[in-house]
Order: structure tokens, then sequence, then C-alpha cells
């Protein structure tokens, strides 16, 4: 039945694309494929913080507001040169990322509640400091913009990077001591700290790690769009919590993986993909099917959950 | 007139009423002390503030809030959450407006209807299916916005010109606006269904514990059931006011982030997140907090996203006041 909950989500991928593949012509191309990942890639990155963060038992809502900071971060430093400004931008969100940790685990406050007084402090922080108005990036930090449309070997930068992140992630997940901790405090995190697993400094972590990736999506959106954005990542900690759900890693905690969430978000991509090449179909009918279809996802892995819990 | 003398100044009485108040207040009196020392600091220190306009201001502006953050209350004390409220106010106010042609009680009516029946969604998927509210209120949340656009014709703005309509949103009621007319209507028919119901009883004994509560005979169910659909019934007569008080239906703002303020209103007053403690008394109290912080930052042209830190760290001290001991 598990096989099932980790399984049905790669068929149903696999299912939509061999769908695009019969229905239309421009589906199954080099550029629309690259197209979708690399317009998935930084929602891909944040859903990746997202999995650690629900694999131990938690839900980080600020990513969004972090991306943004990331985002601004690096704009504003980009005059300083390009490593200077993508460090700023993923340190400044890893710290405050380190500040929920903190609330969370040693504050003993719930993740739901820390993390959402840190989406709305630090949105409304960094609206306060930068006002609506987008910073442009330096056109001195080339190795900046050549991470938003730059490519190595063929394949855009955000895609390798996007990979890299995936790779990492599970070999940490399934082979780091971390990892494999992480796993531990989220099925039960009093059993780890009987155990003796640092349970704090374990959801410290995963919540740092969270915000830095938080940070680097932003980093990579600021150097597609030439511009770090104060507004930018509204929302986005929904679809993120929504492609991790889809993928098949449980809220509950403990059980799921980073192969998951990737195939979480290119569901969703590719969803959208078919429906922008269906073309007739209005911008928000998009809404209601994802929620339609997040819905029947949640509803399938429940029964699927209950009927292992049962047998 | 004696008698009428010793009913003003009776010391006895008036000591008895604060310390039944005190008691009252509960798990909210942290909010209530915030209240009263941001009224008074405000009243003290920002231009104006002390003033009947600013007064109605307040009140008017946080009669938007306050039903929604009471459907929260509920849905909270259940131990659960909606994340949906904001687009089930789109989407009632998108109803509405739609169907004002055939009248306004018919047009009311079926904008309260669509509410509670997605209240009514929520509450099916969470009760029977047993799935995690987080996770069915966000899709709600989701495709509720997305059909809400959907019925403003593609995401058109939709003008409101019916004045019968617009006096949910305008009119008044002696010197009193409709919006806090209705506003206090739940707020009274809430704190005593709450405190004196079975309902109110069923709702804090499942939030408390589960099992507990199915053991002890509460219709678990039933109770998660309605408490969700009356979540988005009051959210649905929320959407409504606010599309009168703007004279038009639009879909892509209205309601957009409430589930925060409400989220925000409800802890700030005292309601335990993890449900089985609810206090709708507590939860007017933490939307007075937040609208008294907003317009005071307003009025002291400070920009608005400062107030959001504000408001962001009284959460957090609120909800770590209240935070239970370490396992």
């Amino acid at each position: 039945m598990a096989l099932a909950r980790t399984q049905g989500p790669t068929l149903a991928l696999l299912a939509a694309c061999l769908f695009g593949t019969a229905r239309y012509e421009a589906f199954l191309t080099t550029e629309n494929l690259l197209n979708v990942l690399r317009q998935n890639s930084m929602l891909g990155l944040v859903s990746l913080g997202m999995t650690f963060v629900i694999l131990s038992g938690g839900v980080d809502l600020s990513v969004g507001a972090l991306l943004a900071v990331g985002g601004v971060a690096a704009a504003r430093l980009s005059g300083h040169g390009s490593l200077v400004a993508i460090i700023a931008g993923v340190v400044a969100s890893a710290a405050l990322g380190f500040a929920n940790g903190l609330t969370i685990a040693k504050g003993r406050m719930p993740p739901f509640v820390a993390t959402l007084a840190m989406m709305i402090a630090a949105r409304g922080a960094l609206l306060g400091l930068s006002g609506d108005d987008s910073i442009p990036l330096a056109s001195s930090a080339s190795a900046m913009h050549w991470l938003g449309r730059g490519a190595v070997a063929s394949i855009p930068a955000p895609i390798a990077l996007l990979v890299l992140a995936y790779v990492l992630g599970w070999l940490a997940l399934r082979y780091l001591r971390f990892g494999r901790q992480v796993y531990a405090v989220g099925d039960d995190a009093i059993a780890a700290r009987l155990l003796g697993l640092h349970v704090d400094r374990v959801l410290v972590a995963t919540y740092v790690l969270s915000g830095a990736l938080a940070g680097l999506a932003g980093v990579v959106l600021a150097a597609r769009l030439g511009a770090g954005q104060p507004v930018a990542g509204m929302g986005w900690e929904l679809d993120a919590i929504a492609a991790v759900v889809v993928g098949g890693t449980l809220l509950s905690g403990g059980q799921g993986g980073a192969g998951l969430s990737l195939v979480g978000v290119l569901l969703f991509g590719v969803m959208l993909n078919l429906l922008n090449l269906e073309g007739t179909v209005s911008p928000w009918w998009q809404w209601v099917i994802r929620g339609a279809f997040l819905l029947a996802v949640a509803m399938v892995q429940n029964r699927l959950v209950r009927r292992a819990g049962a047998g | 007139m004696a008698a009428a003398s010793t009913r003003v100044v009776d010391p006895s009485r008036a000591a008895n009423l604060a310390a039944r108040l005190w008691r009252y207040s509960g798990s909210s009196g942290g909010a209530v002390v915030a209240l009263i020392a941001l009224v008074v600091l405000n009243a003290l220190f920002t231009p104006n503030f002390a003033s009947s306009g600013t007064c109605w201001n307040i009140l008017l502006q946080v009669s938007i809030v306050v039903p929604v953050a009471i459907g929260m209350t509920l849905v909270i004390a259940t131990g659960g959450i909606d994340l949906s409220v904001g687009s089930v106010m789109a989407v009632a106010a998108a109803v509405a407006a739609t169907q004002l042609h055939r009248g306004v009680i018919v047009a009311c009516g079926a904008g309260v209807l669509a509410a509670l029946a997605i209240g009514l969604l929520n509450g099916l998927l969470i009760a029977r299916e047993r799935l995690q509210p987080i996770v069915v209120t966000l899709a709600t949340l989701i495709a509720g916005r997305g059909f809400a656009q959907l019925l403003s014709h593609g995401g058109q703005l939709i003008p409101i010109n019916d004045t019968a309509f617009q006096w949910l949103g305008r009119g008044r009621i002696g010197a009193v606006p409709v919006p806090l007319v209705l506003a206090l209507t739940a707020v009274v028919v809430a704190a005593v269904a709450l405190r004196r119901t079975p309902f109110g009883h069923r709702v804090q004994a499942v939030g408390g514990n589960v099992a507990a509560a199915r053991l002890a005979g509460v219709p678990v169910q039933r109770t998660l059931l309605m408490s969700y659909a009356l979540c988005g019934l009051l959210a649905g007569i929320a959407g409504l006011v606010e599309a009168a008080r703007l004279a038009a239906s639009d879909a892509a703002t209205i309601g957009l982030h409430i589930e925060l303020d409400a989220i925000a209103a409800t802890v700030v007053g005292g309601t335990a997140l993890n449900g089985g403690r609810a206090t709708v008394a507590g939860t007017v109290v933490g939307a007075l907090v937040m609208q008294v912080i907003a317009t005071s930052f307003n009025m002291l042209l400070i920009p608005y996203s400062w107030s959001l830190v504000l408001k962001a760290a009284i959460i957090l001290v609120a909800v770590f006041l209240q935070r239970p001991g370490r396992v």
C-alpha cells in the first residue's frame, strides 16, 4: 500500500505525459519540456526545503516571504559581485529560517504559528524597507545573470541547479545521519528524544535548510527577472505544501522523500502546461483544477494509509 | 431615589463585577491588557485618535473580520483550521453579484448558500473522510478563488448599483452601521452557543480529546461538520457585507489573506490553537487589538507594512504565553 502511495504520483505523471504526447504535437519537444522544468525550478527548490520540514513533522509557511527576502538581498548586493550577492541572498533567508527553528525548537511554539508570524513579519519588514519597487540587478553581476539565463552544456542553469539540489537532498535523506534523524523526529519526536537524538538541533537544521533553499529560489527568480521583487513568492508556501502532499509525503511527518516532492512539483507543472497547450481553458480553471486535484490525491492517499493501518 | 443611588455606587457590586469580568476573560486576559495599553498609548500620543470618528472607524473596519474570526474560533476549538475563509467570501460575493438581477433576497440567499456549501464540503471531507483540515481547506482556498474568478466572467470586477444590497455594507440602523449590527449579532449568538448549548460543549470536547469525546457519546462527525459549515456561513455573510461596502464584487481581492487575520485574532484572543478551549469574547478583543494597531499606524503615517511586523510579534507573544509545558 505504501508502494501505491509513493508510486501513484509517478504513474500519474507518466500518464499525464503520455496524454500530452498523444494529444499535442508541441508537448514532447525539448523546448517545451525544458520550459516546464525551468518554470518550476524555483518552486522545486522551495518544495525540497518544505519536504525536510514536513518530514520532521512541521510546516513552514514563511517560505514565500523568505524567497522574497533572498531575491531582494541578492539584488541589493549585486553591485559587490555575483558571489557576494548569491551568498547574501541564501544566508539572509537561512538566518530567518534559523529564527523559525529557534522559536519552534527552543520556544516550543507550534510550527504553524511561528512560521506564520515569520511570514507576516518578514514580508512586512521587506516592504517597509524596500517599498513596492523592484530592485534591478547590477549589470556587472554576470554570474548571477548566468544563473537565471545561462546554460550548462545546453541545460539551462536553473534546471541544473534544481537537479543538483534534489540529488543532494535525496542522498542526505537516505544516507546522511541528519537525514535519518529527520525521519526519526517526524515519526515520533518523544521516542527520538528518548533514543538520545538532539531533536532540537534536527528541527532547527530543517528550518535553516528550508529558509536557505527558499532564499536560493529567490536568488534564481531575481536572476531570471533581472530584479529582486519584495512582492515575489506570495502564496508559494501553499503551492509548495500542495506539491509535497501530492507527491506522497505525509503531512503528519516521518514518511515520504525528496524524489516524491519533485514528482509532485512536476505533476502540477505538467498539468498547467497541458492546460496552456489546450489554449481554450481559462486561467481560472487552472486554480479550480489544482484545488480539486489536491483534494483527490489527498483522499486516495488517506484511504491507502488507512487500509495499510487496518491490514 | 435612595435605591437608585445605591445601585450606582455600591462598591461591593462593582468589585464583584470586576472580579467576574477577570474570571470570564480567563485566557484572554493578556489580550485585554494589550488592547487597553494600545488604546491608552494611542489616546495619549496619536493625534486625533481619541475621537468618536476614529472609534466608529475602528469598529466598522473590524466588523468584517469579526464574523470570519468567530467561525475560525469554532473550527480551531475543534482542533482544526480553515484556510478557505477568504475564498469563501469571494465566492459568496461573486454569486450574489451575478444573481442580483433576480432580486436582493435571492442574491443574498444564493451567496450565503454557496458559502454554506463550501463549508459543508470542507466539513464532510474532514469529518467523514478524516482528511487533514490544512490540506482540505488549502484545496478549497485554491479552487474557491478560481471558482469566484470564473463566476465573475473571467476575473472582472462586477459593480453593484443596487442600493438595497449596498445597505448591507453602508447603511445604518439608528446610529449604528449595519455591518457592526451583523457582527455584534454573530458575537452574541456564538458566545451563547459556545457556553450554553450542547453544541458548544461538544465543539470543545472534540477539540480537547477526540477519542474521549467519542467514548463519551459526542457525535464527533456531526459536530465537526457543523463547525466547518458555520465557519463557511459566517465567511459568506462577511463576503456579502464586504461586497456591499465596496459596491462591487472583486473576486481577486475580496477576503484575500483574511484567513491570517482571523487566525491571528483567534490566537491572540486566547483560543488554544490545538483545540479544546475557545473564547468568542477573546477573539473579538484579538481582532480589536489587530485593528487598533493597523489604524494607529495609519494615523501616524507609518507605512502599513511595518504594522505587519508588530502584528507578527503580538501573535508570537500571545501563543508563547499559552504554550503547553515540555513533554
